[in-house]
């Protein structure tokens, strides 16, 4: 088992450091840095003097080491329009995406799983059809439209919520978030929900289909046989089973609902790291999009690191299979 | 001579029975779901429409001759300067929107197939690679392309867009490298399975070459899958292609696609000027549905005869 995570440890690794390798190759050799660094209005002497100062006059390898080394001490230059450290506004606008994405986990159970119990149990009935019609329009829908035309109607024409900004936020229990005023609360759903769209068809489709394989099987027979009442066969028996693939998907979305939370961002003007980062791409802020990149990828590569672990652990046979190759 | 009476003898008893052949077999297979059919009937009328735009529309949205700001955000229905009616009203800069949603449908399509094209065929000279030498050089390709698709495609556009910059050219790059590795996977994974069937092996046993043996007998028993993710992947770069334009680092203003279309919108919304964003959304969510649902179908009517 320790071999296999310190293996794994070690792909991750290699993983974070050809990212590292492409994003800063890709940033400096294939767009000119000069051209994004520099004020356009520069004469050349000042030219000259930010490039040394950049060190952009090194040869290409150093430079790299430099920005390794910056990265290794947790340093990925300053912003240059806000003039922070680009890590540090990233940690800083954290908190909002990941709790963006928390909700929209919550709300996809909480729409998905009633939805699909009732497709999975009356598939004939016609609700049943109008739901999976509905979660293939899920799926189809552009994200960034179905924003836009929730801002039309809950915003614009009824005036029940907020359009864009994230609203009060309060402190409770340690934790600093918008949950816990009503302010925020109103603020917060649309985004959510406009994130949530992908996933409550995903939870639908998989709910729907474990209740159709599981109610064939013995152990549900039994619990009817048993005489125990419908809700408990239900609410009970079927749920259990069919809430591992449930929940072993979505936690598998949650690195995909922060890489579309730009989108959502962008459209709610959520003050997130999604939105720092099309900001930042707008204004060609150089270090801001390098370090959001490289820890977005790091998200990822932890993400799967936990995700393989889990499977090993739960699951001898990836184990096995990995060290016979 | 000969060859021409056998063909007669043989035509002429079958001539009042429709012959079977595969095409035929696939088409009544296909247009047996009615959704299908009304989604094929649908993408086919879209293609047509917008490869007849400069014909049938009133206004060349790019033409600034025939663009008038005076026109600005007419509601649809009104009447333009110039005399024709605006059906689905203007945008903030004056240009008649059901015009510019069929050049802007144009331009979408066009990057969606470009990218798609290109995804494909690098994909499945990858995934050929792999499936066919096998061994190191099999397991580093299927490294990478586990390695990318553990990243959602548009982070990976995303990553390249801030790395290339803007414009269709780029863009059309981003969706390749965002989507190759799906063509890559489902090349491969084929590909095995049919080398390891017999004709494989006598095609092998005859001495033909190896370049016979990928492209005349493996590649051929390969497309079905291909078409199948080709579609739905051509559905998917479209509206990728969309939402980048939408974030403001896909295509140009001076290149409007739907989702520029609909970005300029966004502006308008607050105000209640709901036209400008909603109706090319319209057109680009029926696009993606249209191809998304022939694409499902094509899953279902090729996916059998894969099995046999």
């Amino acid at each position: 088992m320790t071999v296999f995570i310190i293996r794994r440890l070690m792909q991750a690794a290699v993983v974070v450091f050809l990212m590292s390798l492409i994003v800063f190759f890709g940033v400096n050799v294939i767009g000119d840095p000069v051209d994004m660094l520099v004020n356009p209005e520069a004469d050349q002497a000042e030219i000259e003097r930010t490039i040394k100062a950049l060190g952009l006059d090194q040869p290409i390898h150093i430079q790299y080491l430099h920005f390794l080394g910056g990265i290794s001490e947790g340093d990925f230059g300053r912003s240059f329009i806000r003039g922070e450290p680009a890590l540090k506004l990233i940690i800083q606008h954290m908190p909002a995406t990941i709790e963006l994405a928390l909700v929209s986990l919550v709300i996809s159970i909480a729409l998905g799983i009633p939805l699909g119990l009732f497709a999975g149990i009356y598939p004939d009935n016609p609700i049943s059809r109008a739901i999976m019609a509905g979660s293939i329009l899920g799926f189809s829908l552009p994200t960034f439209w179905v924003g836009l035309m929730m801002i039309m109607l809950f915003a614009v024409w009824l005036g029940w919520l907020p359009s864009t900004g994230r609203g009060d936020t309060a402190v409770f229990l340690g934790i600093r978030s918008s949950l816990w005023t009503l302010d925020g609360l109103s603020h917060l759903f649309m985004p959510a929900l406009n994130l949530a769209l992908t996933n409550i068809s995903l939870v639908i489709r998989l709910v729907r289909a474990g209740v159709r394989e599981a109610m064939l099987q013995d152990y549900i027979k039994f619990a009817r046989a048993k005489g125990l009442s419908a809700n408990r066969v239900i609410g009970v028996h079927l749920l259990k089973n069919i809430m591992i693939p449930v929940v072993t998907v979505l936690g598998l979305e949650f690195g995909n609902l922060l890489a579309f939370s730009v989108v959502t961002e962008t459209i709610f003007a959520w003050p997130g790291m999604g939105k720092l980062l099309i900001d930042s791409l707008l204004q060609l802020d150089r270090p801001v999009v390098v370090a959001y990149l490289m820890i977005i990828v790091l998200i990822f590569v932890v993400i799967n690191l936990i995700v393989d672990i889990a499977y090993s652990l739960l699951d001898p046979r990836v184990r096995l299979k990995d060290q016979g190759t | 001579m000969s060859e021409q009476t056998l063909q007669e003898t043989a035509e002429e008893p079958q001539a009042p029975i429709r012959v079977e052949t595969p095409f035929r077999r696939f088409c009544s297979e296909f247009f047996e779901s009615k959704i299908a059919t009304v989604a094929l009937v649908t993408l086919v009328a879209i293609l047509s429409l917008a490869l007849a735009a400069p014909w049938i529309t009133p206004q060349n949205p790019y033409d600034l001759a025939q663009v008038s700001v005076l026109d600005n955000l007419l509601e649809p229905g009104e009447k333009a300067f110039a005399g024709y009616t605006m059906l689905l009203g203007s945008d903030g800069s004056g240009r008649d929107l059901y015009s510019a949603i069929l050049y802007g449908l144009r331009i979408s399509i066009a990057v969606g197939l470009a990218s798609g094209v290109i995804a494909l065929m690098i994909g499945t000279a990858i995934g050929l690679t792999a499936a066919y030498s096998g061994g190191r050089l099999d397991t580093l390709i299927m490294r990478a392309v586990d390695l990318q698709l553990s990243f959602p495609a548009v982070l990976i556009a995303l990553m390249l867009v801030a790395v290339l910059g803007r414009g269709i050219d780029k863009i059309i790059i981003a969706l390749v490298v965002a989507q190759w590795a799906y063509y890559a996977r489902t090349v491969r994974a084929t590909a095995l399975v049919e080398s390891s069937k017999e004709y494989i092996e006598a095609a092998r046993c005859l001495g033909l070459s190896h370049a016979r043996v990928v492209f005349r007998h493996v590649l051929p028993n390969c497309l079905a899958p291909l078409i199948v993710i080709g579609t739905v992947q051509t559905a998917s770069a479209i509206a990728l292609e969309s939402t980048l334009s939408f974030l403001g680092v896909g295509l140009r203003q001076t290149e409007p696609s739907l989702g520029v279309l609909i970005s300029n919108g966004q502006e308008y919304i607050i105000s209640g000027r709901y036209w400008i964003s909603t109706f090319p959304g319209v057109a680009l969510l029926i696009t993606i549905v249209a191809i998304n649902l022939v694409g499902d179908q094509l899953r279902d009517v090729l996916n059998p005869r894969l099995k046999k």
